[in-house]
């Protein structure tokens, strides 16, 4: 294997699920929010093709991509509820909103 | 000289991915937060590629930066202009606690792959064949011995297809009382 051995690709993935964790815990916008749990997932994603690499086997590949559908499910249904807070005119601030009520 | 190289191309990959990433958490305009995501997940696709996942990453591109973005991308553009007043929650006890948590996130991670590396759990990749990642291999693999999550990633997506619609409708059935 060409290139930076696996530990590299581990810190670098560690580096960048923390960066979605800031986005999540200290942004108001349920759309930014949004987007920085893609780049968790994405982490996650780096670092099951890393390990699919290191140990030689597809199966981690599999379940990246796995990992892929199960996000764009998430997007979906995400950004109809954002769709849905926006028609109704309420404020996009996830501190805001604190019912559930339809 | 093939390894200088590939070390050139992983830590420009890294940079990118690293900087795009801030940006989108960063940004206060959802729309450029939206844009750098999508060079974060180009910056992501370059690094599948120096591990072998070539179908992964062509996937990642077509399917992460093109569908899913550009419905992002709509969505944005169809709330219009909601530039935010205060776009960071809490107070600033909130955001030291959460760099705090992110930080020892990290930190608990990097202490662990130095002693994983020390212990020599992860010193030798294993010997690949040249079909490694390819989409020949991988959709054999999804057919024979993944079977399930295939079929299972199909239902999933299709219930999120039906909540998307229902979402929608909801919506406009509300929108609908307003006007009436």
């Amino acid at each position: 294997m060409h290139g930076p051995d696996i530990q590299w690709y581990v810190i670098l993935s560690a580096l960048l699920f923390a960066t979605g964790a800031l986005g999540v815990m200290l942004r108001r916008s349920p759309l930014i929010i949004l987007l920085s749990v893609e780049i968790m997932l994405n982490a996650s994603n780096l670092l099951l093709i890393a390990f699919s690499r290191l140990h030689g086997r597809e199966d981690g590949q599999i379940f990246a991509i796995s990992v892929m559908a199960v996000a764009a499910s998430e997007d979906v249904v995400g950004l109809g509820l954002i769709v849905a807070m926006g028609r109704r005119n309420v404020e996009l601030d996830v501190d805001k909103l604190r019912t559930l009520r339809g | 000289m093939a390894n200088f190289l590939v070390w050139c191309v992983w830590f420009v990959a890294a940079f990118a991915c690293l900087v795009s990433a801030l940006a989108v958490v960063s940004f206060r305009n959802p729309f450029y937060s939206a844009l750098s995501l999508i060079g974060n997940l180009a910056s992501l696709a370059v690094l599948y590629l120096l591990l072998a996942g070539e179908f992964v990453a062509a996937a990642q591109v077509l399917v992460y930066g093109g569908a899913v973005m550009v419905m992002f991308l709509f969505v944005i553009a169809y709330l219009g202009d909601r530039t935010e007043e205060s776009p960071w929650s809490g107070g600033p006890s909130w955001q030291v606690l959460g760099a705090v948590a992110a930080g020892g996130a990290v930190l608990t991670e990097v202490i662990v792959v130095v002693g994983l590396s020390a212990g020599g759990f992860l010193s030798k990749p294993a010997h690949i064949e040249r079909s490694f990642g390819t989409p020949a291999s991988i959709g054999r693999l999804f057919l024979t011995d993944h079977l399930i999550a295939f079929e299972v990633t199909s239902i999933v997506l299709l219930v999120a297809a039906v909540a998307g619609v229902v979402l929608g409708a909801h919506a406009r059935r509300l929108e609908g009382d307003a006007r009436a």
